[in-house]
């Protein structure tokens, strides 16, 4: 095992597969000269050359559309989006082409496609750059989306996206590139479609992902010094969403708060809060919660930003009230 | 090939069914024959028989659903066919669920009195739980299961909630408790036709302490279904059929005495009650007065051929009146076993819909519970119906002397649109030509 | 050009034409549902182009797919049973009159989506430019395409990185609809390719020898890695026409109008005069087509629906 950071796990995932797969190549805004507006492809252009790390015009729809096109030729694009704020210019060509192209043609096209593009709040960006849309992109059958929370599984999930023949859609958080925890050394992959159980406990089960497995476990220490033992799942992917360990973790602990960072209506929260009454009512032991932000454009003012994003002592405020 | 299980019509009236109980689960064998759900009609609870062999591969409706007739209920796979497979074969996936509604207060609502709102707002959650329960859902099915009584259960949840720790609590704490906190509040529902019996000495009640924080709270019980019909049917009856009252008192020393040989020659399961006698005699009477053996229908009374008896019967939350067919051409054994059986049906919940279909003339006794006399109200569409008193041991004037001797009264209630007095009249001393030489009544 | 190449040309356009003709009446009594976008009087400008490809060179166009499907090589059976939503269409019946492709034949795909193809288009000839082939990839789309974003940003990418790509605008001057010159700032659709230093040229859609010749040299430059071009073909909508009946097209008095407006009496006069064939020739290949999309209508009506379990198929290729 190695400690490394996010960034560090996101970049040398799609090293080690562009060294092992001459098809897989890397297109976007910044990413060959510039390194990547998030420093994620530093070094590369200077290694793997323009032909395989291609600096593209601000022309999102294009970036996305050519990544399509190259892909059903055999290739294995990596298109990065600056921001998934940026995605909305693409979107026809997200949900439009790439979710549809398999089926709508009988399965003939085939693309195996990985859109890497980052999202979040909390940098002071303003509402147009804050966002965290993840549910938008998970509504799309054909399409699948991944969000992963920890290092290992950033770099285990992308090499598994990088491999997939199917249109992933990968949403890194930009505020945890810098967090730092151990990563399995040598080639592993991770499945796409899995959700994991992030941490282990008996009254509550909390399910989540991406950022706000960090808040939700920080909330669990929290929880378990007052003798509260939360369990945490770790969706991982959004579509296809992965229900079993949320089920089985809930029929164990009867009681569920759902943690996310995006807007709490029509959301992730939402969507496995339905899954669980649907699928494990008659093991409802009290209503399920939902930690979301608060429906507003995200503000620019660090005090509002934060009072609008999910904290840790919401999470510990919800768990409280579903016990 | 996956079977359709449809809520079977119990009855030439009954247009909905509530699915008051599954007795056998999901995933279950059931035979055919076998009992598969309970059902409550307006008129009894009544089991439904499987027509199928296999697995029940999938309920359609849940417990407390109210199910229009020949709706689908649930789908039965065949021996040896995957069970996941039959409930999303083509044919279950072409059935369209009924719409189907707990069976709450807003259905009551129609034919009662509209509850208090506040049992209105507490019911709305769920008709199943006790009135001001609040549970969790696991919680009720971990009582379900643990057949645990929530109305006996401390809730600890938000408002009162009983959740899964309460019911952990309430399982584990010891058996003493429990029967002390689950004393049955009502008494068991009173025998029919036993014998009157010495009465055992009973206990005093312990002496109601008035300290305030004690004063029990007023209970607000909803309306059963069966209370529901026989309100409605009772408010029918006394509202359009003009009641006229005949009482008439009987000599039963030879019955008494006949009745105590008979008896004696007798198993303990055919033993004859009088209320046999009563139903024997009346079938015969009602051969000479055809027109008390009625219903009015419209403008039409229609005379009955057969002569079919409806015995009340006393069951938990109302009465049901369990018929006794060709009552005339019954030897007197055969009426005692007949009514001894359809009554503990009755009062077993388990009534099926042609026993208390058909009757063309009831009779309501209460002698059990020493009764002189008392009149009942006709059970519609019938012409007329007798309440029968208790057989007493009084001073009686025979042979110009003071005696004791055996009596019962009897009261006859008719609907004056039918029939009237004097006929009524006849057709009690007819009954008396029986009773009082009960020879009558073997031969 | 062999005789047997010019008979096939215009084999292929009767056959477009009888296809789409046949559609009309399957549409009117249901059997077609959604959309149908007919290729009538536009025949010369697919036949033409998609004749002068070579194999390794990619077709890609816009929802009007009928016709280029054909082109490409797909037969009236798989067309029509597509149109019919059937088992055996070429999408499987799930894609319609709009979504035809035929991966094996280089066909990829009728867009929906107005413009959006064209980047993907780019990304084809990304994968040939990557992959060191000589495919060209030939991307045709409407004029009214050429107004929405994805149009300029394609353009725009296939100059900067020299993509192998032939821009095919077939734009309809009396077309229905918002006139050309009330939606475009410059009338002239080609100059928007100058924005961009795309070489261009305009070629009369409605003589397919005309489109063919400019097909062949330009995607021979290309080929030979002189980057993106740009070719707008005037085609005409086909108007007043009563094409439905073989026996009235050869009625005397018909023939001489009908052959001024249509590009396959057009192409059917030049073919006569040069003495290439005999017009009992080609009488014979209007029968045989005629013949061709009977059997395709009875193919497409006896084949089976697709089974329910098809709904979920293809969504993703790893389960």
């Amino acid at each position: 095992m190695t400690r490394i950071t996010m960034r560090e796990a996101i970049s040398q995932a799609m090293w080690e597969e562009m060294e092992r797969d001459p098809d897989v190549f890397i297109l976007g805004e910044e990413v060959g000269v510039w390194g990547g507006s998030y420093a994620v492809t530093k070094g590369f252009y200077d290694h793997f050359g323009e032909k395989r790390v291609r600096d593209t015009p601000i022309s999102e729809s294009t970036i996305v559309g050519a990544a399509i096109g190259s892909a059903l030729t055999g290739l294995r694009p990596i298109a990065e989006i600056m921001t998934i704020n940026f995605a909305f210019s693409a979107m026809d060509h997200i949900v439009n082409q790439a979710a549809k192209l398999h089926y709508m043609f009988g399965g003939q096209l085939i693309l195996p496609l990985v859109i890497r593009t980052v999202g979040g709040g909390g940098r002071q960006l303003g509402a147009t750059h804050s966002q965290t849309p993840d549910a938008i992109f998970a509504h799309f059958p054909g399409l699948k989306v991944v969000a992963p929370g920890t290092p290992e599984d950033a770099k285990g999930l992308l090499k598994s996206a990088i491999r997939s023949n199917d249109p992933i859609f990968f949403i890194e958080h930009a505020t945890l590139y810098q967090t730092r925890a151990e990563v399995p050394d040598g080639d592993y992959i991770t499945p796409i479609g899995k959700s994991k159980v992030h941490r282990e406990g008996r009254d509550v089960t909390i399910v989540t992902y991406s950022k706000m497995l960090e808040t939700s476990s920080k909330a669990a220490e929290q929880l378990s010094g007052m003798g509260i033992e939360a369990e945490i799942i770790d969706l991982r992917t959004l579509r296809p969403l992965d229900m079993e360990p949320v089920l089985e973790s809930f029929r164990k602990t009867n009681r569920a708060v759902i943690v996310e960072e995006g807007w709490r209506s029509y959301g992730v929260g939402a969507e496995v809060t339905a899954r669980i009454y649907e699928e494990a009512f008659d093991y409802v032991d009290a209503p399920i919660q939902r930690v979301a932000q608060k429906e507003v454009p995200l503000p620019y003012n660090r005090t509002l930003e934060q009072l609008a994003l999910p904290q840790v002592e919401d999470v510990v405020q919800a768990v409280k009230e579903v016990l | 090939m996956a079977e359709i299980v449809k809520m079977p019509k119990l009855g030439f009236d009954m247009a909905e069914g509530t699915l008051i109980k599954w007795v056998v689960q999901e995933g279950e064998k059931v035979e055919k024959g076998s009992v598969l759900a309970e059902i409550e009609t307006d008129k009894a609870t009544v089991e439904v028989e499987s027509n199928y062999e296999g697995v029940v591969a999938r309920h359609l409706v849940e417990a407390g659903a109210i199910v229009p007739v020949n709706s689908p209920i649930a789908i039965i796979a065949a021996p040896g066919e995957d069970v996941k497979k039959a409930s999303e074969s083509p044919e279950a996936q072409a059935i369209t669920l009924p719409e189907t509604e707990p069976a709450s207060e807003e259905k009551a609502a129609e034919t009662a009195p509209a509850p208090a709102p506040a049992a209105e707002a507490e019911t709305s959650e769920d008709a199943r739980l006790p009135e001001g329960v609040r549970a969790s859902p696991i919680a009720r099915r971990m009582a379900s299961d643990a057949r645990v009584n929530l109305s006996q259960v401390a809730g600890s949840g938000p408002s009162g909630r009983i959740v899964k720790k309460d019911i952990m609590a309430y399982l584990q704490a010891p058996a003493l408790a429990k029967a002390a906190a689950s004393a049955p509040a009502r008494g068991e529902p009173a025998p029919q036709l036993a014998e009157k019996a010495v009465k055992p000495l009973t206990p005093l009640a312990p002496l109601p302490t008035l300290s305030g924080a004690e004063t029990p709270a007023d209970e607000i019980v909803p309306l059963n279904r069966l209370r529901l019909a026989i309100g409605r049917r009772m408010v029918e009856a006394k509202q359009q059929a003009p009641h006229f009252y005949i009482t008439h008192e009987y000599d039963v020393d030879a019955l008494m005495a006949l009745r105590q040989q008979a008896n004696s020659m007798l198993q303990e399961d055919e033993k004859i009650s009088v209320n046999d006698f009563i139903v024997k005699g009346v079938a015969l009477a009602l051969r000479q007065f055809p027109n008390l053996n009625a219903s009015k229908n419209d403008d039409q009374v229609i005379r009955h051929g057969a002569v079919n008896i409806g015995v009340a019967v006393a069951v938990e939350g109302g009465l049901l009146t369990v018929v006794c067919r060709d009552a005339d051409h019954k030897p007197l054994r055969q009426i005692a076993v007949e009514v001894r059986t359809l009554a503990s049906r009755a009062r077993e919940g388990k009534v099926r819909p042609e026993d208390i279909e058909g009757s063309t003339f009831s009779i309501s006794n209460l002698g059990m519970f020493d009764v002189e006399n008392f009149s009942a109200i006709i059970n519609p569409p019938e012409a007329a119906i007798l309440a029968v008193g208790s057989a007493r041991q009084v001073p009686v004037v025979k042979h110009e002397s003071l005696t004791i001797g055996w009596r019962m009264k009897a009261t006859i209630s008719v609907d004056h649109r039918v029939s009237d007095g004097a006929e009524a009249a006849r057709f009690m001393q007819a009954l008396a030509d029986y009773l009082e030489e009960p020879l009558k009544l073997l031969l | 050009m062999k005789k047997e190449e010019y008979l096939d040309l215009y084999y292929q356009m009767v056959l477009i034409r009888r296809v789409e003709e046949a559609a009309i009446p399957l549409y009117q009594e249901g059997k077609i549902g959604g959309f149908l976008h007919l290729y009538i009087g536009q025949e010369a400008v697919s036949t033409g182009l998609i004749s002068a490809r070579l194999p390794q060179d990619r077709v890609i166009t816009a929802y009007r797919d009928h016709g280029v499907a054909i082109n490409c090589g797909v037969s009236a059976d798989l067309v029509m049973a597509e149109l019919l939503g059937k088992a055996t269409g070429i999408s499987k019946g799930k894609g319609g009159s709009m979504h035809m492709a035929d991966v094996e034949k280089n066909f990829w795909g009728g867009h929906a989506i107005v413009g959006a193809h064209l980047p993907i288009a780019a990304g084809l000839a990304l994968g040939d430019q990557y992959q060191e082939t000589d495919g060209v990839t030939i991307c045709m789309f409407g004029d009214g395409a050429t107004n929405i974003g994805y149009f300029h940003e394609a353009l725009n990418l296939s100059k900067v990185w020299n993509l192998p790509v032939l821009w095919v605008c077939e734009n309809n001057q009396y077309g229905m609809g918002t006139a050309v010159d009330r939606a475009s700032a410059v009338s002239d659709i080609r100059q928007k390719a100058e924005g961009y230093c795309i070489p261009n040229e305009v070629v009369d859609g409605m003589n397919i020898m005309k489109v063919r010749q400019a097909a062949e040299r330009i995607l021979a430059e290309i080929r030979a890695g002189k980057g993106p071009y740009f070719l707008e073909i005037e085609t005409y909508r086909f108007q007043g026409h009563s094409m439905g009946d073989p026996e009235r097209y050869r009625k005397q008095d018909e023939v001489k109008q009908w052959e001024e407006n249509d590009p396959i009496g057009i192409f059917r006069h030049y073919l006569t005069s040069e003495k290439i064939a005999s017009a009992a020739e080609l009488d014979q290949l209007d029968q045989k087509a005629a013949d061709e999309v009977k059997a395709a209508i009875q193919f497409a009506e006896n084949s089976p629906e697709p089974a329910p379990e098809e709904l979920f198929t293809n969504i993703y290729v790893d389960n």
